[in-house]
């Protein structure tokens, strides 16, 4: 008994730490997936700058969501990650060339382009490979005992291209949210520009993947269209319509706060459409969320120290994006 | 694969993604303290010679750190693309240590990072220092958390084997504090701090070389040689200590590192100094070794019975050519550096610390030392400990994912090629700005590229060329 409550505890501060990574490192991915197009080089570098202070600090939820999986759910992390090998791969090394470039392209004239090049394409190869994880994920793995038994290209579906097409749209789209709150003048004038087409796309993709999803397994369609949980497949799209609404409302009335808070909204609701989706399974459709989990003596331990840890965390991470609070300016570039 | 199975291009692919991630914490460690250290003493003493050097070296810390957050990302992930029946196994006893890592020291770490990187004239100098010594602290709880898991690996305690075969933990006190744990802790620390002020070190003595009266090459040597007279002698009573404790807990690593084949019943092993073993022929070759110095370095006798490799099943034996060497590297380096510190004391006594252009040659070329004690360090643990990945439990063979060979291949090509590019580049750029002279002016560089200020600042920028020297 107290196995199965540790165990959901734990499902749920993992999703909450996935969620954290999807939207923070999301607007950071998605500036440097627009990064060519934002211009001038003086307004590429202010992008840039605007999220240099926090960009680790958001990556650091991605450790937390492996990390916390190989110590609560060490199954699901020994099938997940062979299963997606190829690309855990691609992520990896796109988040390296990612991570460098916020120093490096201050280090060199000559070799500037290059490493900006290189955040653009690294942004854009890590997004794709989790958005192709995310449609692997959602198809469901094939599970033998207790390894991943299917082969070395099964993640390269239709499906799953639509969830990485939806994922880069959408990270583009909290990015250009994260732009219009950050800064102002010509910068914030093309966020703007930017921040209609793609949440449109956004939200097409988001509609399409929905559609599909409910036919990829009769598990999925008994949970949407079944009681109660159908309730949700009336509840979650209404609720993405309205954050849509306020979305064109925030840009056409210039309140630079809003497109950034209702993308945070869309993800935070098609996130909980998904968790609706898998529940209670960790690895869908075979391996549940109490299967995975580690011992009651694992499970308590670690969370004695997160109850914790994470509020403390949550407080300064709050005080470090407060200390750098306000528009940025180009003139306090943090290099 | 040119005839690798999957198994040994996993280990090949972890070796080279974990030893790429080393070098960059083993010098993050020892600059993250030492960046405290001056931050406290520009506050206390407000010499801003301090100040400068701070400013100078937080950009070098930058780069360096980059580069560790992103090869240590791929870590975390290692274990379960390569190694998951090992994560299956091992988890409900390591991962608990690993999260610990991630929630007390890496949120830390990056939390106040871009404070101390960016944060002086928004917070104020008080907090400011705060959030420097934050940062330090950080990365000491990383190395004691990795280390703690490390350490589990290599002296397992504290748990049980349940019947789905996983490790489940019973007492997590014995876990964490398993027995070569407070050694590899105390060794490893006190190697990243090496590492660093040997670093340091050279930097300063390449910049008294060239300008003899700079205050800030002269702090940066000075404090350099007080660390290698201090800590040097000590890390060799440490590793003493450990190599201890190691030939209570796994005795066929060290008679693999020190070359002995057979056993001494009756004590009086010799130490062999230098030799070329041969696994085939159980030998070493070609020996040079002192009579009975072996015993009283590992027993602090003469007369201890002490057991060799031949005590061992042979497929329990590591590769002794490798560890065999790869300790003499490191100790030939911790005695090198002890004698550059005893050095740099008599000069200092001579009053001739600054102008002694044979010791700056010496701390110059001694640079890279660090870095290379500690992966031959790393190596003769890690490969020491083979078979096995959980000491005597689990054996390595074992612990691998069902993965294709040419999978693992072409991602180890992959990171082989992306890490050369990447971290070639950057240790360039971290060379590059080592060579900085150190300013005469100081200019919090919070002001961004084109507020240079100061007759210093101008030089540099025409004289080096394409860096943007914004700091
Ligand atoms: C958390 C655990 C952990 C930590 C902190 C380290 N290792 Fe390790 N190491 C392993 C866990 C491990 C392992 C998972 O157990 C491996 C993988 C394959 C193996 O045989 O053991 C291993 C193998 C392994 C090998 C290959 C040995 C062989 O196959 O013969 C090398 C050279 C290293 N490691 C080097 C290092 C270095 C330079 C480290 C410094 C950071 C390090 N290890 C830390
Ligand atoms: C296989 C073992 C290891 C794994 C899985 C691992 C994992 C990681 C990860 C995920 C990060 C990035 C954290 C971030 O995002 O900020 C990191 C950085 C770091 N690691 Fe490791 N690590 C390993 C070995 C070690 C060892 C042996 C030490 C020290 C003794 C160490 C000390 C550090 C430190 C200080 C950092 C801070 C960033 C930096 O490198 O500057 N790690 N590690
Ligand atoms: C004469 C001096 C030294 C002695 C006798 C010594 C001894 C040892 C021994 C016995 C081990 C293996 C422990 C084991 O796996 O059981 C070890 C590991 C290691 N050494 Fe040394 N060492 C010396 C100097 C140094 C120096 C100067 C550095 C770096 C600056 C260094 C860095 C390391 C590292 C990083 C490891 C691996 C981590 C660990 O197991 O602690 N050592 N040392």
């Amino acid at each position: 008994m107290m196995g199965v409550e540790l165990s959901f505890v734990w499902a749920g501060i993992i999703a909450f730490a996935i969620l954290a990574y999807v939207v923070l490192d999301g607007f950071d991915l998605g500036i440097g997936i627009l990064y060519p197009a934002l211009g001038s080089r003086a307004d590429r570098e202010l992008a840039m700058n605007t999220i240099a202070p926090v960009w680790d600090g958001n990556e650091t939820w991605l450790v937390l969501g492996g990390g916390g999986l190989f110590a609560v759910f060490p199954l699901a992390y020994a099938i997940l990650m062979p299963a997606l090998y190829p690309l855990i791969i691609a992520m990896l090394l796109g988040l390296a060339f990612r991570g460098v470039a916020f120093e490096f392209v201050h280090r060199t004239r000559r070799l500037r382009p290059l490493w900006e090049a290189g955040f653009f394409a690294g942004s854009l190869v890590a997004t794709l490979a989790q958005g192709i994880a995310l449609g692997a994920l959602v198809q469901g793995i094939a599970v033998e005992g207790r390894a991943y038994a299917g082969g070395n290209w099964d993640w390269a579906t239709p499906f799953s291209a639509l969830t990485a097409v939806a994922l880069v749209v959408g990270y583009a789209t909290l990015g250009a949210g994260w732009l219009i709150l950050k800064t102002d003048g010509a910068l914030r004038d093309r966020a703007r520009r930017m921040a209609r087409p793609l949440g449109a796309a956004f939200l097409a993709s988001i509609g399409a993947v929905s559609l599909i999803t409910p036919f990829l397994r009769p598990e999925y369609l008994d949970r949407w269209f079944g009681w109660p949980t159908g309730l949700f497949s009336v509840f979650v799209p209404a609720l993405i319509l309205l954050a849509a609404m306020l979305y064109i409302r925030g840009l056409n009335r210039g309140r630079d706060a809003w497109p950034f808070l209702t993308t945070l909204a869309i993800f935070g609701l098609s996130f909980a459409g998904l968790g609706i989706s898998f529940y209670p399974y960790m690895v869908p459709m075979s391996v549940t969320i109490a299967d995975a989990a580690a011992p009651d003596a694992s499970l308590g331990f670690l969370l004695v120290g997160a109850s914790v840890l994470v509020p403390l965390i949550l407080a300064y991470t709050a005080y470090a994006y407060w200390v750098f609070r306000g528009k940025v300016h180009a003139d306090e570039g943090y290099h | 694969m040119a005839g690798l199975d999957a198994l040994d291009l996993a280990r090949l692919q972890f070796a080279f993604t974990v030893s790429a991630h080393i070098i960059f914490p083993a010098f993050t460690i020892g600059l993250a303290s030492w960046l405290a250290v001056l931050n406290g003493a520009w506050l206390w003493r407000r010499d801003e010679a301090h100040l400068r050097l701070f400013e100078q070296w937080k950009t070098i810390f930058a780069v360096i750190f980059g580069m560790g957050v992103v090869s240590g990302l791929t870590m975390s992930y290692q274990f379960g693309t390569n190694w998951s029946v090992f994560s299956d196994r091992t988890g409900p006893v390591i991962g608990p240590l690993m999260g610990y890592e991630v929630l007390s020291a890496f949120f830390l770490e990056a939390g106040f990072l871009g404070i101390m990187l960016f944060g002086r004239k928004r917070v104020g100098e008080g907090l400011h220092f705060v959030a420097t010594c934050v940062v330090a602290v950080g990365t000491l709880f990383s190395a004691f958390w990795i280390l703690s898991v490390n350490s589990w690996m290599q002296t397992p305690q504290g748990h049980a084997i349940a019947e789905n075969g996983q490790f489940v933990p019973e007492d997590w006190w014995a876990i964490i504090f398993n027995p070569s744990f407070p050694y590899r802790l105390v060794h490893m620390v006190l190697a990243a701090y090496l590492t660093t002020a040997f670093v340091v070190g050279a930097a300063g003595a390449w910049h008294l070389m060239r300008t003899p009266d700079s205050r800030g090459a002269r702090i940066m040597f000075s404090m350099a040689m007080w660390m290698a007279l201090l800590v040097a002698p000590l890390q060799i009573v440490a590793g003493d200590t450990h190599g201890l404790n190691t030939l209570e807990h796994q005795p066929a690593k060290i008679a693999a590192m020190e070359g002995h084949f057979e056993s001494y019943p009756e004590g009086r092993a010799p130490l062999i100094l230098f030799g070329l073993p041969d696994m085939e022929a159980a030998e070493v070759h070609a020996r040079i070794a002192v009579p009975l110095l072996g015993s009283l370095i590992l027993t602090h006798h003469t007369d201890v019975p002490l057991e060799g490799l031949d005590a061992f099943p042979r497929a329990d034996w590591p590769n002794v050519e490798i560890v065999f060497w790869s300790f003499r590297l490191m100790v030939a380096i911790g005695f090198a550096m002890a004698a550059i510190g005893l050095w740099s004391a008599w000069a200092r006594w001579r009053g001739r610390l600054y102008t002694d252009r044979w010791l700056h040659r010496a701390a110059f070329v001694m640079g890279p030392s660090g870095f290379l004690a500690v992966l031959a360090g790393w190596v003769t643990t890690e490969v020491g400990r083979q078979p096995w990945t959980v000491y005597g439990l689990l054996r390595t063979e074992e612990s691998v994912s069902a993965v294709d060979a040419s999978a693992v291949g072409m991602s180890l090509i992959a990171f082989v090629v992306v890490y050369a590019a990447l971290f070639g580049a950057g240790t360039f750029y971290a060379l590059r700005l080592m060579s900085h002279r150190p300013r005469d002016r100081v200019e919090i560089d919070e002001a961004g590229p084109h507020r240079a200020a100061g007759p210093a600042a101008i030089a540099d920028e025409l004289g080096a060329g394409e860096t943007g020297r914004n700091g």
